[in-house]
């Protein structure tokens, strides 16, 4: 279960990852936190952003046009 | 084959941190310098805001220290007030609803519709408005500075700009780009 969800259905890049960053700055180590998007570019950009921060993508999919990840806080 | 020894890679270390801008060295630690990034912002209409913005923006939220030169014409990305506006005229990669002859183009009011066509298109694709992004940028510690000289070319009043901004000239524009791991002209 993640500790958080983020909701950024609608909004276009760079506002996914903004949030996303937003979102983990308030969490903890180790918490896990769920997004769901609707920007396509996303898919490569969460992978991107997790590799360059240092935290996990645990999980990417996709399902109707809607993407979800989840993304654990190192 | 031959091995280095500890000391000897911290002595190559050392001369090329000479003349590397992201090798410290400070006595027994070899230290990278934090990722940087300076953009200088040349642009003042509606859809040459963004690209500064976003790349802005993005690189704090990737742990970049962002300072960013606002000069001539990008001042008006600055304004308190801002009335970003977008011409169709001389831009013919601009889409257009219908397509029009240049000399069309230049009659009054095309430029008031190619901009609220603009905007209408980007809050209906879910893309910030300039103030969100400018105000994600400020809470996220990006710096804001604005070319003095151009403030007085345009008569512009410090007041007129927003808050949370520097005044400066060419100078520190190296200060902050020397060392910096991205540079970039828009």
């Amino acid at each position: 279960m993640p500790n958080q969800t983020l909701d950024t259905k609608g909004l276009n890049c760079p506002l996914p990852i903004l949030r996303a960053k937003k979102s983990l700055q308030r969490m903890t180590s180790g918490q896990i936190l769920a997004v769901e998007a609707t920007d396509p570019g996303s898919a490569k950009d969460f992978a991107s952003f997790c590799t360059q921060t240092g935290n996990s993508l645990l999980t990417a999919s996709e399902n109707g046009g809607v993407f979800f990840y989840k993304i654990r806080k190192n | 084959m031959f091995f280095l020894k500890v000391n000897d890679v911290k002595v190559i270390l050392t001369l090329v941190a000479e003349y590397h801008p992201y090798i410290l060295v400070q006595g027994d630690s070899i230290m990278t310098t934090p990722k940087s990034m300076v953009i200088i912002a040349s642009q003042g209409t509606l859809d040459w805001a963004y690209p500064p913005l976003i790349l802005a923006t993005t690189a704090a939220a990737l742990d970049y220290r962002v300072s960013m030169f606002y000069t001539f014409y990008g001042l008006q990305v600055l304004k308190k007030k801002l009335d970003l506006r977008l011409s169709p005229l001389g831009n013919p990669a601009m889409p257009m609803p219908i397509s029009l002859p240049v000399l069309m183009q230049a009659l009054p009011g095309m430029e008031a519709m190619a901009t609220a066509m603009m905007r209408k298109k980007l809050l209906s694709k879910g893309v910030a408005s300039i103030q969100t992004l400018r105000e994600l940028a400020l809470e996220s510690d990006v710096r804001f500075i604005a070319c003095q000289m151009t403030v007085d070319l345009f008569d512009m009043a410090r007041d007129d700009l927003i808050d949370g901004i520097e005044y400066a000239g060419a100078t520190s524009f190296f200060e902050a780009a020397e060392g910096a791991t991205i540079t970039l002209y828009t």
